[in-house]
């Protein structure tokens, strides 16, 4: 359990406990979130950081109950504001959704409706989950989330296809926001664009969060992204999360062999670099080693790493790692 | 997902395994019906007139014998000769109609997808001029003009509207597939046209070409049927249509022969159960969503 | 290596060269319906030298014509006006013979390690194509070993991967897959289209590792298209940044990038974000619309818009590449024009 960040900063909203989600194969389950530890304080924004298939996006599903058969959430606790949502029952989890919590979820600004307007979806956004302003109210309210998101009004009259990617990512953003909710997570939401409307995104989504004090889980790949973006980042491995630490300390000291490799292997805009080869995931996700889960790829492993998995211990201040080299009885 | 032992093949899904079974099981009865019984009793005067098939009563008070299992019409013909004779029949106007749309398809689907141009232009002007013709009208004008006419003729003149369909389809795939990566890699590796066409495309059309197969071949019997009943089919051929022309003009219905007109249309419906299942079947191989999730 | 100087004959003779090539596609109509045009690439030049190889990077966001210079270059698409000459021969002039022969010399690796392959066949089938259609080897045994050596030189075994389906491997095998078979005809150059745009962070620098090693003991030169900054600057020998079809600047990879002198690529390097917390972005930028939806149609410079430092004469014309230092280093801007007086920034300027 990490009990660092009880500590420091604002509130604690979001409290996640020892998660786990599996996904059910003809020949066994695969483990795509397993039992994971993490907290969000009000007005932070947390980085959620692997690579693909790691398992951040069922995560995110994962916390808002969105989790779809043939995946099942197995155990795990999400207390938002004190409430646990994964032991709600349907409808009272239904009216928190979007309210309380939302999701840009990955490949949003494709899914948008291509034969409704703008202000139609996210009008629609709106009475779906709270159904109680009347038409001059709700057209005012769309007109505003526009503004907020750096729209001209005249998008409200537009169709998706007339829009750049970056304006229909930012109509995600719009609805995401809609109801104010505490906490908005972000899945994957600059990855498609291009490198200046990504900045301009990524701005905008910060500047939304500070406006509306909200917090923020930002998932992605980018570490680049992640070091101007956020607070603190955690690092995720094979369904395991296996560093949190805040956003300086994690660049500064990466501590988790993992989160080493990933820092090592940013391409560089500064200097040139002999470029470092890794290899990918090497486990069969059905069939995790005992013990670290790291254990087949990291370069400084152990005989205890292969029976005993670490824990999510703190290490130094405010700075979480799941890794054996650490424990002061090893002396590494 | 892999594919993790060989039988999980999407292929084997029930809906399309029940579907062939069925279309199998009418194949074998043309085929096995023969052997077993005579099919010449199919034909006019060669059984008692207007038998019930056994433990019925016709209105003359004759009862059925097993001589006759299925009965017989009042021109002495035998219903399970029919049937043996005429449910094969029937398929095979589905066959070649449907087979011949396909073949005319494939050219000109190809040609218009992946040569484009003028080529495209013209061949979608006539696929879309015949598409608006009424078939089932043409071809009743036809037919009555023509006195005499063959299974197979009959078979011919509906494809002359069973190759629109295929074109559209395998046209708007082929242009779809012409994008695509897998293509564009062929091109790059001087593969020739014809086999870029055939090996690359080709394999990946398989199952909208037979769910179109199937599709059209329903609709050619439909066709077919459409135009028996009307008394326009090969009067000699013994074919389930027919067999209810002939059954409406002596008023089977009113004679209480149900086993005339009845037979057919239970064998048709059968036949047109077994269509839509492979359909069906074809469909969860070609879109993966709709398969049912693995438990 | 050895830069050209502008004003000195060519090392060797040019292995490709692209003289002013416009790509102009005009979209909708119908029969009855207006047609519009959209210039996707206008007046682009590039040379590339037989020896040595080079890695030649092609930057650019999206609308910026780098996909449709892939697809040019590649002979699937044909120009509107200018010229590819490959080793003196007119791509636009060549029989079916010298297609072939083209083929052969010039290879692709493209973003998508997904859709490059057939799904109906096994892995081993893209080998295949290449090893019939070029007559690679004479006999099967040999073929086996051919293609074994290319897959080592990838970092991968036959065993592993030939038999395999292409869903059945991941991304980064399928992208070292499409590099090897590249390998496997000893191209001249190799047109690498976003080839690590969708491979996972870990395994990017596998690939671009294949590339270099490929460049130096095989002698195979790249054309690197793409829009990550980082990979080129790790990479890439020559750089051409393009905006919105047309060079916005030009030169060695480093000084590019090191130190942009166009006001758009000024800004492009700005807005990477660096791995850094201590480095964030400088501030907000703000995007005007009209910029976002459609390419601007400005007469002039394209960039006029969103430019920091426009000025009246900007609008005249559309600039043409200036040198800006005594090497190939030139940019697309009015600024490094000897004869234009540079006016003060405009007070309201983005």
């Amino acid at each position: 359990m990490t009990t660092a960040d009880e500590h420091n900063g604002g509130p604690v909203v979001l409290d996640v406990r020892e998660l786990r989600v599996h996904y059910e194969t003809p020949t066994g389950d695969v483990v795509a979130v397993a039992d994971i530890d993490f907290t969000l304080r009000k007005g932070e924004t947390l980085g959620l950081v692997g690579e693909s298939g790691c398992g951040k996006s069922t995560a995110a599903m994962g916390i808002l109950r969105l989790v779809q058969p043939p995946g099942r959430i197995v155990t795990g606790k999400v207390l938002l504001e004190g409430v646990d949502l994964l032991g709600l029952s349907s409808e009272r989890l239904r009216q928190l959704r979007w309210t309380k919590v939302s999701l840009i979820p990955q490949g949003a600004m494709n899914s948008l409706n291509p034969v409704m307007r703008v202000r139609d979806q996210i009008a629609d956004a709106i009475r779906t989950h709270q159904d109680r302003r009347g038409n001059a109210a709700l057209r005012a309210r769309v007109m505003e989330l526009l503004r907020m998101v750096g729209l001209s009004g005249r998008v409200a009259r537009m169709y998706p296809h007339e829009l750049s990617g970056g304006m229909k990512q930012r109509v995600c953003i719009a609805m995401a926001i809609a109801l104010s909710p505490t906490v908005i997570i972000a899945d994957e939401s600059t990855s498609a664009l291009d490198v200046v409307v990504q900045r301009v995104v990524a701005q905008t989504l910060l500047k939304v969060k500070e406006n509306l004090g909200m917090s923020m889980i930002m998932i992605g790949h980018d570490m680049g992204l992640m070091a101007q973006v956020v607070d603190r980042i955690a690092v995720m491995y094979a369904g395991n999360i296996v560093e949190i630490a805040p956003v300086h300390g994690i660049f500064a000291e990466p501590m988790h062999p993992y989160a080493q490799m990933l820092i090592e292997s940013i391409p560089s805009l500064r200097e040139r670099k002999p470029l470092k080869v890794t290899e990918g995931i090497t486990h069969d996700p059905r069939n995790p080693p005992p013990g670290c889960i790291f254990q087949l790829r990291c370069p400084y492993v152990m005989d205890r790493c292969r029976t005993e998995r670490p824990l999510l211990l703190e290490r130094k201040a405010e700075h979480v790692v799941a890794c054996h080299l650490y424990d002061p009885a090893e002396g590494e | 997902m892999g594919r993790f032992n060989v039988w999980d093949t999407p292929w084997l899904n029930p809906k399309l395994i029940i579907g062939a079974a069925m279309v199998a099981m009418i194949i074998l009865l043309g085929l096995l019906g023969r052997v077993f019984w005579d099919a010449d009793l199919a034909f006019v005067a060669t059984s008692p007139l207007s038998q019930p098939p056994p433990g019925f009563t016709n209105l003359r008070g004759e009862t059925g014998t097993w001589a006759h299992p299925l009965g017989t019409e009042n021109a002495g013909r035998d219903m399970l000769a029919l049937m043996i004779v005429g449910a094969p029949n029937s398929l095979w106007v589905g066959f070649v109609a449907a087979s011949i749309g396909m073949g005319v398809g494939i050219v000109l689907g190809f040609s218009a997808g992946y040569v484009g141009g003028r080529l495209d232009d013209v061949i979608r002007l006539m696929t879309d001029v015949t598409v608006t013709i009424p078939a089932l009208l043409v071809l009743i004008v036809i037919q009555s003009v023509v006195r005499e006419i063959s299974l197979t003729d009959m078979a011919l003149l509906i494809s002359l509207f069973t190759w629109p369909g295929p074109t559209r389809l395998i046209r708007a795939q082929v242009l779809s597939m012409k994008e695509s990566g897998y293509v564009q890699m062929a091109r790059l590796s001087g593969t020739p046209t014809t086999r870029i066409m055939f090996q690359e495309m080709m394999p990946n059309l398989l199952p909208y070409l037979a769910a179109s197969f199937i599709g059209n071949a329903a609709g050619a019997i439909i066709a077919a049927i459409g135009l028996e009943v009307l008394g326009l089919g090969p009067q000699r051929v013994p074919t389930l249509g027919v067999t209810i022309y002939f059954a409406l003009e002596s008023a089977a219905i009113l004679r209480g022969m149900w086993w005339w007109w009845g037979l057919p249309t239970a064998i048709l419906a059968f036949i047109f159960v077994a269509l839509l299942l492979i359909n069906l079947g074809l469909d969860e191989v070609a879109n993966p969503r709709l398969r049912r999730a693995q438990q | 290596m050895t830069l050209q100087k502008v004003s000195e004959p060519a090392m060797s003779a040019p292995m490709l060269e692209i003289r002013d090539a416009t790509k102009v596609y005009t979209l909708g109509g119908g029969m009855f319906g207006a047609r519009s045009q959209m210039v996707a690439l206008e007046d682009f030049s590039l040379t590339v030298a037989d020896r040595p190889a080079t890695i030649t990077t092609i930057a650019g966001e999206s609308g910026s014509g780098k996909t449709t210079l892939a697809k040019l270059v590649l002979g699937f698409t044909p120009l509107t006006s200018g010229q590819i000459v490959f080793e003196g021969q007119d791509l636009a002039t060549m029989n079916r013979r010298q297609l072939k022969e083209y083929r052969r010399n010039v290879q692709a690796v493209f973003q998508d390690p997904f859709g490059v392959f057939n799904p109906f066949y096994r892995v081993e089938h893209v080998f295949g194509l290449i090893m019939r259609s070029f007559r690679l080897a004479s006999s099967k045994r040999q073929a086996r070993e051919l293609i074994e050596g290319a897959l080592n030189a990838v970092g991968l075994y036959g065993a592993d991967v030939l038999r395999k389906y292409p869903h059945q491997l991941s991304g980064g095998q399928r992208q070292r897959i499409m590099m090897a078979r590249a390998y496997l005809l000893r191209p001249k150059l190799i047109v690498a289209d976003e080839p690590v745009s969708m491979v996972d962070a870990s395994l990017r620098a596998a690939i671009l590792d294949v590339m270099l090693r490929m460049r130096d003991e095989q002698g195979i030169s790249f054309l690197y298209i793409t829009h990550d900054l980082s990979t080129a600057y790790q990479i890439g020998d020559q750089i051409y940044v393009l905006y919105q079809g047309s060079v916005a600047e030009c030169g060695e990879t480093t000084k590019v990038i090191d130190g942009p002198r166009h006001p758009y690529v000024q800004l492009l390097v700005d807005s990477v974000p660096e791995p850094d917390p201590n480095q964030k972005w400088g501030g907000d930028i703000e995007l005007p619309e009209d910029e976002e939806m459609a390419g601007s149609t400005v007469v002039g410079c394209r960039f006029y818009p969103r430019c920091p430092h426009r000025m009246e004469h900007c609008l005249t014309r559309h600039p043409p590449l200036y040198h800006v230092n005594e090497t190939d280093h030139r940019a697309s801007c009015y600024l490094y024009d000897p004869d234009v007086t540079v006016e003060q920034p405009r007070a309201g300027g983005s």
